[in-house]
């Protein structure tokens, strides 16, 4: 069965999507992670969903559900490279993903993990 | 009233199509006297004629101007329609082309049956209920020339009115001037978050002071405009917050949650230059 890597990089992990995400695929993903988040002691990890152009109700949820998971986890998740109309989706889907930071591309979600505690905006009141 | 031998009609317009068409464009050419400047001679005698060619084919088939036989005549019909109303032609003007024939061709109908007034009658009749069939079909395909024109401009109004203005590197605003509605704010939305991918910014300011009235739609769609454009990476800055509209958005009870929110274009590209790690300082601390 097709899965998507996880690369390791010092401390963090790196997810890159870029094949069409079906619901089997986000659940192995989400399993996958979850086992390297713990036997890697990661304290970051970065899903660039850049190349994903459609997502459903079940692919939102999943999304947040990896977030919340790795904050458990003791691991804090950046999810980059949001595209408009996935975005549009999203929120009209309801998923607004409260508690999950977001940066516009793989670098500046890079420079995020980087720095220790998010103090950025009110939403990181909720997390 | 579909008649078994509708070619009576077609008949006398075939053997007197010369004079009948000389009889048209005269009396156009009278009604139409104010219009000169904007149809030629010419081009109207090309008009008439080619019409009433299409109109004794189609008369020897049908008398039922909405059936296919009829199709090449509504199609120049068409064409002259949406040609005026472009030129500026009033409907009527538009619809006398049509109904300027009823004239010359009931004079040769009634010489030409004159014995027969049973057969007049009918073709009288037939010669009405086609005319007036297209007649209608001109003003309709003249309205919907200048819906086609109507909707053009609204499509451009909605172009200019979403104008996404890069104020600083990483900052981008959308300064939003009119009423706020559901298919407005679709573009708005979109053309926002297409900039922010664009130039790459981290920061969005939407400056709703040129917006007259915020109601919880409008609020509605600000909050999802927002959320869209945090999930994207960007952070959001709504400004120009008039007092009015405050009481309003409190008294609505609105809650605008986490959203940054602050009273003019200066104070939220303050925050916005703090949030991207820049500072403004006076040239001479001195002063």
């Amino acid at each position: 069965m097709e899965r998507i890597p996880v690369l390791r990089m010092g401390s963090f992990l790196l997810v890159t999507i870029q094949v069409d995400m079906h619901d089997r695929l986000a659940l192995a993903l989400q399993d996958d992670l979850m086992g390297q988040i713990r036997a890697a002691g990661t304290t970051g990890v970065l899903l660039d969903i850049s190349a994903l152009d459609v997502v459903d109700s079940f692919i939102g949820r999943t999304i947040g559900n990896i977030a919340a998971m790795a904050r458990i986890l003791g691991a804090e998740t950046v999810v980059t490279g949001m595209r408009p109309a996935v975005a549009i989706t999203l929120v009209e889907l309801g998923l607004s993903l409260e508690g999950v930071r977001t940066a516009l591309d793989v670098a500046r979600g890079m420079e995020m993990l980087g720095r220790p505690a998010p103090p950025r905006s009110g939403r990181a009141r909720h997390s | 009233m579909a008649s078994p031998q509708p070619s009576r009609l077609a008949e006398v317009v075939g053997r007197s199509e010369q004079p009948i068409l000389q009889e048209w464009l005269r009396l156009q050419s009278e009604s139409l006297s104010r219009r000169r400047d904007l149809v030629s001679d010419t081009d109207l005698g090309e008009q008439c004629r080619g019409f009433l060619a299409a109109f004794r084919k189609a008369a020897a088939q049908s008398i039922d101007a909405r059936s296919g036989a009829w199709d090449e005549a509504r199609g120049i019909l068409a064409d002259i329609s949406t040609a005026r109303a472009g030129q500026g032609f009033t409907p009527s003007e538009t619809a006398s082309f049509v109904f300027s024939l009823k004239q010359p061709l009931f004079l040769r109908l009634r010489q030409e049956l004159a014995g027969d007034a049973a057969a007049l009658a009918d073709a009288a009749w037939e010669a009405t209920a086609i005319l007036d069939g297209l007649g209608l079909y001109t003003t309709e395909v003249y309205q919907k020339g200048r819906e086609a024109v109507i909707a053009r401009q609204q499509e451009e109004l909605l172009e200019l009115s979403t104008p996404v203005v890069q104020l600083w590197k990483n900052v981008v605003a959308l300064p939003l001037i009119g009423t706020l509605d559901s298919a407005r704010t679709q573009v708005v939305m979109e053309s926002l978050l297409q900039q922010i991918v664009n130039s790459g910014a981290a920061v969005a300011i939407i400056d709703i002071t040129g917006v007259p009235t915020v109601d919880t739609l409008v609020a509605q769609h600000l909050l999802k405009t927002v959320a869209a454009a945090r999930l994207m990476g960007a952070e959001c800055i709504i400004s120009g917050i008039r007092p009015q509209i405050a009481q309003t958005i409190v008294h609505l009870g609105v809650n605008l949650g986490d959203v940054i929110t602050k009273a003019s274009l200066a104070d939220a590209l303050a925050v916005a230059l703090e949030r991207t790690g820049l500072t403004v300082v006076p040239i001479d601390p001195a002063r």
